[in-house]
């Protein structure tokens, strides 16, 4: 307290009379009374000079001016209490029934797979980065799970597996989210009141306990989210101490949290783009300020490229270094990645890999295309469909490995079987290939291909090495000259069809149904050297030819890092919503239009179902709408120089700058999925929502307090209360009638009577 | 009294009457050749064809102002819409006034040559300058061959440049004179025509509103303004910039649709309700149905135009396999489907459950909202039927089938509720193509559907119909198309029937507006199959040109007509860019540190240049980053008509505000006129792919391709 009486002495009248006003906010609103009447509102004495500059002394004496007040904010006994009772709430719902379902709900069928992963150390492709599915296999690994649980499909029993540390640790970064909410809110808006609804919306929101109730990476995504925004409120805070051991330490929060959101999903570059635009404004500010020399200045933007920059970039790179070494097993998802790739892995038929160096007629071998994610060459017994060009059989390009990827190479004419050293194959010869399994020869004509409609069709044709003209190819080695051998794995190779002259391509669109959804094998009559056109040589096997070992293979690690990045973003616009499926769209998500069902669809089962409670998601609604009419009102006012008094003059500024960060947070994190072409679920929507409900905390505060223009003090005091009172009542109520929905519920459907969820389906496309 | 002498005084701007004519000269001239299809015509051009026959079409390339201007042209040259636009290169008979088809655009392609001119005194630079802007606008290739033929390119930018013109004139204009909101009407008027034509010119039209609403509130914040008066200023620009072209966006639809009152070929993409507002088509069919389905009524049931493909239930005589290849098993009754096209098998009857005749009583007992009935195949007589059998393709389904009686201990479960879903907005008697219907499925409470799925041989790939339990979207439901109340009780009679076309009378008309909305929402929705083109390109060859497109090439000679920018004025725009890009950011860092290097003036016109130039180029070009579509080089020339203005421009700011000592500025000036005269003498070189005459020997067109990457014709001789 006496700290803050010098510094009020310091500061004009006006100001005094304003930090008197904030401290009785502050202090405790349950005593919320008083001495505002001795404190006759100041009016109209801010000119806009005052109101603009936002430099030197006055910017400061200012700063200074909300840091103690701040600290008055935080340091309050009832604060403390205040904050226990967040923390204590938001646990216990998190925590609330964790084991059930004992069954495998939704998503975890593959982010549990992809924890036993990390446990077993075989390797997997996945679309999202590593470090959320790490975490997930680390909690597990610590709380003794053994990684032997196949989580097939959703619906498994667990039985005698130990799931309950997965699901804990996903749940207890949830807990995090509110506490994280409260303490960003009470930062940005000096305002208890404001923090507590806050809070609340997220404590009582289904929603939000069903999604962090799971082993799902959007908890931990949303942890890191939160951290990162905290961290940076703080930051921001900070600004008139820099360079202090704080100051780091939440500049280096700012920037490690950002690495943990982007390590979990891309998603995370939304947070990183808000920190990033809200350091920009930062430093922009600080330029502005001419009592600081060009070297701070630098220093400044120094501080900021080693915190926001460097660091995020060196745990992420790191994220991506232990992953490599955890996973050294061959798994499933070894087809999506190079031949070189492959040979780090440990049980792939390229580790340590030896086969016959140059490639040779009567050897069997695999073509695998150049393209990132371009599959290996591939036929089956089945036909292309009528109507879709000569009714032949399939060839395609396909990213796993199977024995239909085998391929024999040939001369045209004979089907040799001498004895003796087999011939090589040179730049410039004339081939055969023959499907191993169903002796059918690669073929082409001038038929027009399934889905590239420019491009010529590749079958299967012939048996037993009969064949027409169509069957031959000619070997290119790139770069090559006529005579020269092809190596193994390490020469691009081209296949120029002899009759037609095309080149031999995977297009990387994919085939309908009938094509079991592979990729499509043309032969494109455009001779440019592309990836799509070039092929390696993958396995070669010769008995009759002596092996060599390829251990030159092995890349290095920004490589890896690289080419795994590349197949991560192809598979994530590759994730195209299916013609049938109920896709759900951006628009539905703000107005709770439709959940998704994580566990149970029948009467008799146990059923979850992924849904915010709808009397929260609606105010938010509301409040967005809400704030964006207050802050046209107090922005036109300023602009016109309307004479305000000081409380006014602070909640306008609340609302501006505090509310603004939320909003382009909210914007940030909601608006990108419009330009998404991927398919897109409802629970993207949950980062956007917690900003969102951030937001609403301070627009109903603000709101609240602005009765104070309606009515004199002590009713307008009365009606503040109350107003809170029924928002904390509403939220609890509807939580109570909504909670069955995230802690489960078994009996009949909604639409009928007797069920827990009777007369609660207020929207027909709620499926529960 | 009168005072004589009767003095009339005009101020005639010569460059400007100049430039104009050099626009028009370079625009016009042989504009008839080539007498042949070019390149987007075979686009464009059918749908002239169907304006001048009033048959109505959908195109989702943008709205239908564009088109309407086009077809304007053919109409004033007597264009009969005889003419079959088949292919790039078919030669135009006599009877085709081509000249009068390419009028238009090649006039506003002129006109944005003084436009030019005049955009940058308003931007309030230099005479020399505008002539600078409207000089390299003048020499641009591209510019020149997208405005001579029939294509909406440089209507697009006539219209943008005009709005942001009007604007900055009623901007500049003192506050006190109320002429100047004719000039803020005539931005808005040209905002709604840009995007009247293009989807694109909603670009440019929200980088206006972004200008005009700074400016707005800056004036909110200026204390001497009188608080009405702001309001005044407001609500004018408030109706101006954002009513106005609205209400005119509508009008082009409602000029669209009153000129097209046909049908024709994408009749089948609307609802019935539309179609059954165009003359001939489906109201020919529909015209003098009874309107109230009643018990006995013939009908068939089209599944709702949510779908992109219609479809009606169907019934054949051909039974579910008993096995389907994944091995599980179906009831093996008759296959109910969703065919897309017109055909008896299509007819159903609508039976009282509780009696036995196919016929419509006297009078007529109609269904309601609510009502039980049963639906009767009209040729096979099969009974509409549902039970708890995993449909076909979606296992999660129920089947729906034809009824058949195998003695299984399958009973028939034929009962359907009718569930009459815009029953507030139409009646609650179920009426012919006013009224969406579900039919409920009485004992499982199932709704009938398509899954979306077609079937595989065994069900002639028609489209798999369902009933779905858990029911979602309540868009999805079947209207009824063809009506006719039964007479005939016996299955020959109903036959023949069945057979014959159904003609009684009644006349219905769907809104204005609920015509627009459909049909603005289809253009949005139809997809066309990004089709490979191979010109296409993407956005980020365009800035440094590393692509053309052949439009036309003779029939026989060497003579060939490009899309080409003129390399020297394309290497100055993205040069100015880059200049000012570079400036902003000197200027705004050093500004921020206190060093005032501009006075306040010359820095708010900065800014101004800036706001107008640079981000016209970005609104125009960035989105195209994000597309997906099919992209050309032509998608590039707004974005660059604005580059055009800008260069000028910096020129000017350097030469007055950077460089101090003469000979620096003299320097500046040789300069600016060299780079001037190499564009004139690039656009010279270019000139024989621009006008597609005279024609060039190999040699020479080998001597044009001054990149590796464009691709140039050779004919082999």
């Amino acid at each position: 307290m006496a700290t803050q009486d010098r510094l009020t002495q310091w500061n004009s009248t006006g100001e005094t009379a304003s930090l008197r006003n904030r401290k009785n906010f502050s202090s405790s609103e349950k005593t919320v009374v008083s001495e505002d009447k001795n404190c006759p509102p100041v009016a109209g004495h801010l000119t806009e000079d005052d109101t603009q500059s936002s430099n030197g002394t006055l910017a400061q004496s200012e700063a200074r001016e909300r840091v103690s007040n701040r600290e008055s904010v935080a340091e309050s006994p009832s604060a403390a209490v205040l904050l226990m009772l967040v923390v204590g709430l938001s646990f216990s719902t998190r925590l609330y029934k964790i084991t059930e379902p004992p069954h495998v709900c939704w998503d975890e069928t593959h982010f549990g797979k992809m924890g036993s992963y990390y446990i077993n150390r075989t390797f997997f492709f996945d679309v999202h980065p590593p470090l959320g599915k790490m975490l997930i296999g680390l909690a597990g690994y610590m709380t003794g799970y053994d990684g032997t649980f196949p989580f097939v499909k959703p619906g498994d029993k667990y039985e005698h597996h130990s799931y309950a540390g997965m699901r804990g640790f996903c749940a207890v970064l949830g807990s995090f989210l509110p506490i994280f909410a409260y303490l960003i809110v009470r930062d940005l808006s000096q305002s208890h009141i404001a923090a507590l609804i806050t809070a609340a919306l997220l404590i009582f929101d289904t929603g939000c306990i069903t999604i962090s109730q799971y082993i799902l990476l959007d908890p931990i995504l949303m942890f890191f989210i939160m951290a990162a925004v905290l961290s940076m409120v703080k930051f921001n805070q900070l600004a008139h101490r820099p360079f202090t051991a704080s100051w780091w330490l939440w500049l280096l929060l700012t920037g490690t949290n950002l690495a943990g959101a982007f390590g979990v999903k891309f998603v995370g570059l939304f947070v990183i783009l808000l920190a990033g635009l809200n350091t920009v404004f930062d430093l922009w500010r600080l330029l502005g300020d001419l009592s600081l020399s060009l070297v701070d200045i630098v220093k400044h933007f120094l501080a900021r490229v080693v915190g926001l920059i460097l660091l995020p970039l060196f745990l992420y790179v790191t994220i991506f270094a232990v992953h490599f070494v955890v996973l050294n097993k061959s798994g499933q998802g070894d087809g999506f990645f190079s031949s070189a790739f492959q040979s780090r892995l440990i049980g792939n038929n390229l580790h340590n890999a030896s086969m016959p160096e140059y490639l040779s007629y009567g050897s069997t071998i695999t073509v695998k295309n150049l393209r990132i994610a371009g599959g290996y060459l591939h036929s089956h017994w089945h036909l292309y469909p009528e109507g879709v060009g000569a009714r032949q059989q399939q060839v395609t390009a396909y990213l796993h490995k199977d024995y239909n990827n085998l391929w024999r190479v040939h001369r045209p004419a004979d089907n040799e079987s001498q004895s003796g050293t087999p011939d090589l194959v040179r730049h410039g010869d004339i081939i055969r290939l023959e499907h191993k399994e169903t002796t059918r020869n690669l073929h082409s004509h001038l038929h027009e291909a399934p889905l590239t409609k420019k491009h010529f069709q590749v079958t299967g044709y012939g048996t037993n090495a009969t064949g027409d003209r169509n069957d031959l190819w000619q070997v290119e080695v790139c770069g090559g000259r006529k005579g020269d051998l092809v190596k193994v794995l390490r020469s691009k190779v081209r296949f120029l069809h002899r009759v037609t002259g095309c080149v031999l391509y995977s297009s990387g669109k994919t085939l309908p149904k009938w094509g079991w959804e592979q990729g499509e094998v043309t032969c494109s009559p455009y001779l440019k050297e592309t990836p799509s056109s070039q092929w390696n040589i993958e396995d070669h096997i010769n008995p009759k030819l002596p092996n060599i070992s390829l251990s030159v293979l092995k890349p290095h690690f920004l490589e890896i890092l690289l080419e795994s990045h590349i197949v991560m973003i192809r598979g994530n616009s590759g994730l195209k919503p299916k013609d049938n499926e109920m896709n759900s769209k951006p628009w539905h998500w703000p107005m709770n239009y439709q959940g998704l069902r994580f566990s149970g669809v029948n009467e008799t089962e146990y059923r979850v179902y992924l849904l915010g409670n709808p009397v929260i998601w609606w105010m938010n609604l509301a409040s967005l709408g809400l704030y964006l009419l207050m802050v046209t009102v107090a922005s036109i006012a300023l602009q016109r120089g309307f004479s305000l008094d000081q409380k006014r003059m602070e909640h306008s500024h609340v609302l501006m700058k505090g509310g603004g960060l939320l909003l382009l947070g909210w914007l940030l994190h909601y608006a990108p999925f419009y330009a998404m072409g991927r398919v897109l679920y409802y629970h993207h929507y949950f980062p956007a929502m917690l900003f969102s409900s951030m937001l609403t905390g301070i627009t109903f505060d603000i709101l609240l307090k602005s009765t104070e223009l309606l009515l004199r003090p002590p009713y307008s005091d009365w009606l503040q209360r109350t107003g809170l009172i029924v928002l904390l009542f509403t939220f609890l109520y509807s939580f109570y009638l909504f909670h069955p929905l995230s802690y489960g519920m078994t009996g009949p459907l909604a639409h009928e009577p007797g069920s827990a969820m009777a007369g609660l389906k207020w929207m027909d496309s709620w499926e529960f | 009294m009168l005072q004589l002498p009767l003095v009339v005084t005009a101020q005639v701007d010569l460059v400007l009457v100049l430039v104009s004519l050099l626009g028009l000269w370079t625009r016009l001239s042989h504009l008839s050749y080539p007498n042949a299809v070019v390149f987007d015509e075979v686009y464009y051009g059918p749908f002239v064809s169907l304006y001048m026959k009033r048959v109505f079409f959908i195109d989702d390339s943008g709205p239908p102002l564009g088109h309407m201007i086009l077809a304007l042209g053919a109409y004033l040259g007597g264009f009969d819409g005889n003419f079959v636009w088949n292919r790039i290169g078919a030669e135009y008979p006599c009877s085709v006034n081509v000249w009068s088809l390419r009028l238009l655009p090649a006039l506003c392609g002129a006109l944005c040559v003084p436009l030019a001119y005049l955009l940058t005194l308003e931007l309030k630079f230099s005479h020399l300058s505008a002539l600078g802007a409207a000089l390299l606008l003048l020499l641009e290739n591209s510019l020149i061959v997208q405005s001579r033929f029939m294509l909406l390119e440089s209507v697009l930018i006539f219209f943008v440049l005009l709005a942001f013109f009007s604007y900055l004139r009623f901007h500049n204009a003192p506050s006190s004179s109320w002429l100047r909101y004719s000039w803020l009407l005539l931005c808005g008027a040209s905002c709604g025509a840009a995007i009247g034509v293009k989807y694109m010119g909603v670009f440019s039209y929200l980088l206006l509103l972004g200008v005009a609403s700074l400016h707005t509130w800056n004036m909110i914040g200026d204390r001497t303004v009188s608080h009405l008066s702001v309001c005044v200023q407001c609500v004018c620009r408030f109706v101006c910039l954002l009513v106005v072209p609205v209400l005119l966006y509508v009008f082009w639809f409602y000029v669209h649709l009153g000129i097209l009152n046909r049908s024709g070929p994408h009749d089948q993409f609307m609802s019935s309700a539309f179609q059954a507002g165009l003359q001939g088509g489906l109201s020919r069919i529909t015209q003098g149905q009874p309107l109230e389905v009643a018990f006995g009524s013939q009908v068939t049931l089209r599944s709702s135009t949510s779908q992109t493909i219609p479809c009606w239930l169907h019934s054949h005589k051909a039974n579910y396999p008993i096995r389907y290849e994944n091995g599980r098993g179906s009831s093996h009754q008759q296959q109910v489907t969703c065919y897309p096209f017109k055909d008896i098998n299509n007819w159903w009857i609508v039976k009282n459950p509780g009696r036995q005749e196919l016929v419509v009583g006297s009078p007529p007992q109609t269904v309601r909202h609510g009502d039980i009935i049963q639906l009767v195949h009209g040729m096979t007589s099969r009974y509409l039927n549902s039970h708890d059998v995993a449909a076909p393709m979606s296992p999660h389904h129920q089947e729906v089938s034809g009824y058949l009686d195998f003695n299984v201990s399958m009973a028939a479960q034929n009962l359907w509720r009718v569930d009459i879903t815009n029953r507030e907005a139409e009646s609650e008697v179920w009426k012919t193509i006013q009224s969406e219907v579900q039919l409920v499925h009485v004992n499982t409470s199932a709704v009938l559907k398509l899954s979306g799925m077609s079937l595989p041989d065994w069900g002639f790939h028609q489209l798999e119909v369902v009933a779905e339990k858990l029911f979602k979207a309540r868009s999805l439901g079947w209207t009824v198309e063809e009506h006719r109340y039964g007479t005939s009780q016996e299955q020959e009679e109903r036959e023949v029937e069945l057979h014959s076309p159904t003609h009684i009378d009644v006349d219905r008309k769907i809104s204005f507006w609920a015509k627009l909305l459909e049909l603005q929402w289809k253009m949005l929705t139809v997809k066309q199959d990004d089709s490979e083109h191979k010109y296409s390109s993407s956005p980020s060859e365009w800035i440094t040109m590393e692509t053309n497109i052949a439009y036309w090439l003779h029939s026989s000679s060497n003579a060939q007509i490009h899309l080409i920018g003129n390399p020297v004025s394309w290497g100055v725009a993205i040069l100015s860019l880059l200049a000012y890009q570079l400036l902003a950011a000197v200027y705004l860092l050093r500004r921020r540190r206190g060093f005032k290097d501009l006075p306040d003036g010359v820095w708010s016109q900065f800014v101004c240049l800036g706001c107008v130039c640079v981000g016209g180029w970005l609104v125009n070009f960035v989105p195209f980053l994000l597309m997906e579509k099919t992209l050309f080089l032509y998608h590039y020339l707004p974005a660059l008509c604005y580059l055009y203005l800008l260069g000028p421009a910096l020129l000017e700011h350097t030469h007055t505000h950077l460089l101090s000592s003469v000979t620096h500025r003299r320097a500046l000036v040789v300069c600016a006129s060299a780079v001037l005269f190499s564009a004139f003498l690039s656009y010279r070189t270019f000139c024989p792919l621009t006008y597609g005459s005279p024609e060039l020997s190999a040699n020479q067109l080998q001597r044009l391709k001054w990149k590796t990457t464009w691709d140039i014709l050779y004919r082999r001789r």
